[in-house]
């Protein structure tokens, strides 16, 4: 990769730049550490200071806890709801988006800049400027507390139309018309070229928009009051005691690792493709 | 196998004509070259044909049949593009055979179809890589293959060499114009180049400016231009055009009025005599290069000075400056001795093969 040519070897600044490098990733660790070491041990010994830096015997124990009985839901349920809600939203976003920019880019319709502009302008308004009247519409619906309610509000997406639509535009015009003298018809076209070509595309889009789900905490919040239709990133707020008792710190920070989880392994898994989305625009 | 005729075809983009009303008949088989300067409209017109843009006005039939409101599918044609336009995310193999399958030919067919193509085209080694790891003249001969695979009627080429370096492009118009022959299939082919132009045509249409100035051809078209722009379009260098040979108020030296004199005898009578009976002053004398040529004094039609000389081996090109300070240029072959820059020289005429045309640039039929 063209990343490995740029380290250059250079004595001693390469060994304070490394030592500068190894001090970042200590800060930026040292908290997801500190959740592990506390997940790992007895709520008696969170509240009596100092904590413990390295693991205790309890790691089992709590994980267990927190997976299968959690404090509201168990964390296996909250586990499914994020990932559904952040797999749909992510495959939604993208199905959505392709298609519409394949209709803003190849096609011509009366109003198809007013509409590409109109898209564009929902950037302008995140789903916090929004929320009451989408709460509104979501509750007549009937949608509460269902993962309809809680994908599709958030399904639609200006940032990946637009990506795409930059991506359609950089695709030469001979290719679709390649296409067309040999006979595809416009979705077949779609399947059979766009699509395989904006894979990479795809891929790197998917990775920020699983997160992007997963993370979603303030919509989830409002609509879901079951506890078994939480999702993990909220539930983890709610396991916090309303009173004044001491929340059980273990308990909280071994569903937390759990939630960083999935997203890590979603990142991991398409890594390559995933960079190679953002770097190369593969002609 | 088909025949092509286009019937005051007509282009415009909006408000803005770029087509303005082309007539031609093509033959089975016949290998047509549309020819011009860049913007000229010879894309659109092709573009016409292969149905990828609409016809504003006219009729473009396909084997006698009105293909206007067809799909480029419907036609029966193929199209190579100037890029190649080959899918990139998929192998030589599924780009050759991608119009195949999606006209639902039996596999094995498919299968037969595209090797006998990769065998002719040389690629059987190259069906299993991706466009990018081919070179120019591979992803050209790719493109060729996916038109030949579809065994259409028509075979459309925009270009298609220009991408190429000069030498593969020469063994690539070769190839081209083999494969051609072998499949006889009607082609129309676009390109700005006239060495490809002449050397592929069957006969060329020479368009200028969204007319097709002439139709023929292509030595027809190089002795017989039809107007200056095809005179001047058409041959390497262009043609020489003169104006105001003749008029009465120049002034000229003795030996130069000795030698217009001695041109204007030596002329075609029909010449001469139109010369004489126009207003000759709008009129322009066109000479190819190759028909002027250097000698003694006292036969000298022109009298000039060499400004510079290009010596190419097999031949000279000699730019003189003549009266009115026309620069005309004469080619001779490379062992006649070169003049050297500045010397006065006498230019002889071959006065049986000269054009003539009229104020707008219209070819006068003696
Ligand atoms: N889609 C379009 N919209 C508006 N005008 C166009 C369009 N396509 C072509 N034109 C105009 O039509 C004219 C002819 O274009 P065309 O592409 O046919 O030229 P060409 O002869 O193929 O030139 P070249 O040798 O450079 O390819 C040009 O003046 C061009 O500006
Ligand atoms: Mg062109």
């Amino acid at each position: 990769m063209a990343a490995s040519g740029m380290v250059i070897k250079r004595g001693k600044s390469s060994w304070l730049s490394h030592i500068g490098m190894i001090i970042g990733v200590i800060i930026v660790c040292f908290p997801i550490y500190l959740a592990f070491i506390t997940s790992t041990i007895t709520p008696e010994q969170v509240a009596h200071p100092p904590m413990p830096l390295l693991p205790g015997d309890q790691l089992l124990h709590n994980y267990q806890q927190a997976f299968f009985s959690g404090i509201n839901a168990p964390v296996w349920k909250m586990l499914v709801n994020s990932l559904v809600m952040a797999m749909g939203i992510a495959v939604g976003k993208i199905m959505i988006s392709l298609l519409s920019a394949f209709a803003i880019v190849y096609f011509r319709f009366p109003l198809r800049k007013t509409f590409f502009w109109l898209i564009f302008l929902t950037l302008m308004l995140p789903v916090e400027v929004r929320i009451v009247p989408t709460y509104e519409v979501i509750a007549n619906f009937g949608m509460l507390n269902s993962y309809s309610g809680l994908i599709l509000p958030l399904v639609a997406s200006a940032t990946a139309t637009f990506l795409f639509r930059q991506f359609f535009m950089t695709i030469p015009n001979e290719l679709a018309e390649a296409a067309r003298v040999d006979g595809a018809s416009p979705m077949r076209f779609f399947w059979d070229i766009l699509l395989p070509m904006s894979r990479t595309n795809i891929a790197a889009l998917f990775v920020i928009l699983f997160i992007y789900g997963w993370n979603q905490y303030l919509w989830p919040l409002l609509i879901t009051t079951k506890p078994e239709m939480n999702t993990i990133v909220m539930g983890i707020k709610q396991m916090f005691p309303v009173g004044g008792e001491v929340p059980d710190w273990p308990l909280i920070m071994a569903t937390s690792i759990l939630a960083m989880l999935p997203p890590i392994l979603v990142v991991v898994c398409m890594q390559k493709l995933f960079i190679k989305g953002l770097v190369d625009s593969e002609k | 196998m088909a025949t092509i005729s286009l019937q005051n075809v007509t282009k415009a983009f909006g408000k803005n004509n770029v087509i303005h009303g082309i007539n031609a008949d093509v033959k089975d088989g016949e290998f047509i070259v549309i020819v011009g300067p860049s913007g000229c409209g010879k894309s659109t017109l092709l573009r016409m044909v292969a149905g990828l843009e609409i016809i504003t006005d006219g009729e473009i039939c396909i084997n006698n049949k009105r293909v206007n409101e067809l799909e480029p599918m419907e036609r029966d044609i193929a199209m190579v593009f100037q890029n190649y336009a080959l899918y990139p995310h998929m192998s030589v193999f599924d780009n050759m055979a991608y119009g195949l399958k999606i006209a639902k030919i039996p596999k094995n067919e498919i299968l037969q179809r595209v090797n006998t193509a990769a065998e002719i085209l040389q690629l059987q080694d190259y069906l299993k890589r991706k466009p990018r790891e081919l070179s120019g003249g591979q992803r050209q001969r790719v493109a060729m293959g996916r038109a030949i695979v579809r065994k259409p009627a028509v075979f459309l080429f925009d270009e298609p060499l220009s991408n190429l370096d000069a030498k593969l492009r020469v063994q690539m118009r070769l190839e081209i114009k083999a494969l051609q022959k072998e499949l006889g299939v009607t082609s129309l082919y676009v390109t700005h180049d006239q060495v490809e132009a002449m050397t592929l045509a069957d006969r060329m249409i020479v368009m200028n400016a969204g007319n097709a100035d002439q139709i023929g051809a292509p030595l027809e078209v190089y002795n017989d231009p039809q107007s200056t722009f095809v005179a001047g379009f058409i041959g390497s260098p262009p043609m020489n055009f003169l104006n105001n040979l003749f008029a009465q108020n120049q002034q000229l030296d003795s030996s130069a009025q000795q030698a217009i004199d001695r041109l204007l005898t030596d002329l075609p009578t029909e010449v001469s005599a139109t010369l004489q009976q126009q207003d000759n002053d709008n009129l322009t004398i066109g000479i190819r290069p190759e028909h002027l040529s250097l000698c003694e004094p006292p036969t000298a039609h022109l009298i000039g000075k060499v400004k510079y000389t290009e010596p190419l081996g097999a031949e000279t090109l000699l730019y003189i400056e003549v009266q009115n300070q026309q620069t005309i240029t004469l080619r001779q072959a490379g062992d006649i001795e070169i003049p050297a820059a500045g010397d006065s020289c006498f230019i002889r005429v071959n006065t049986a093969l000269i054009c003539l045309f009229d104020s707008k640039g219209k070819r006068i039929q003696i």
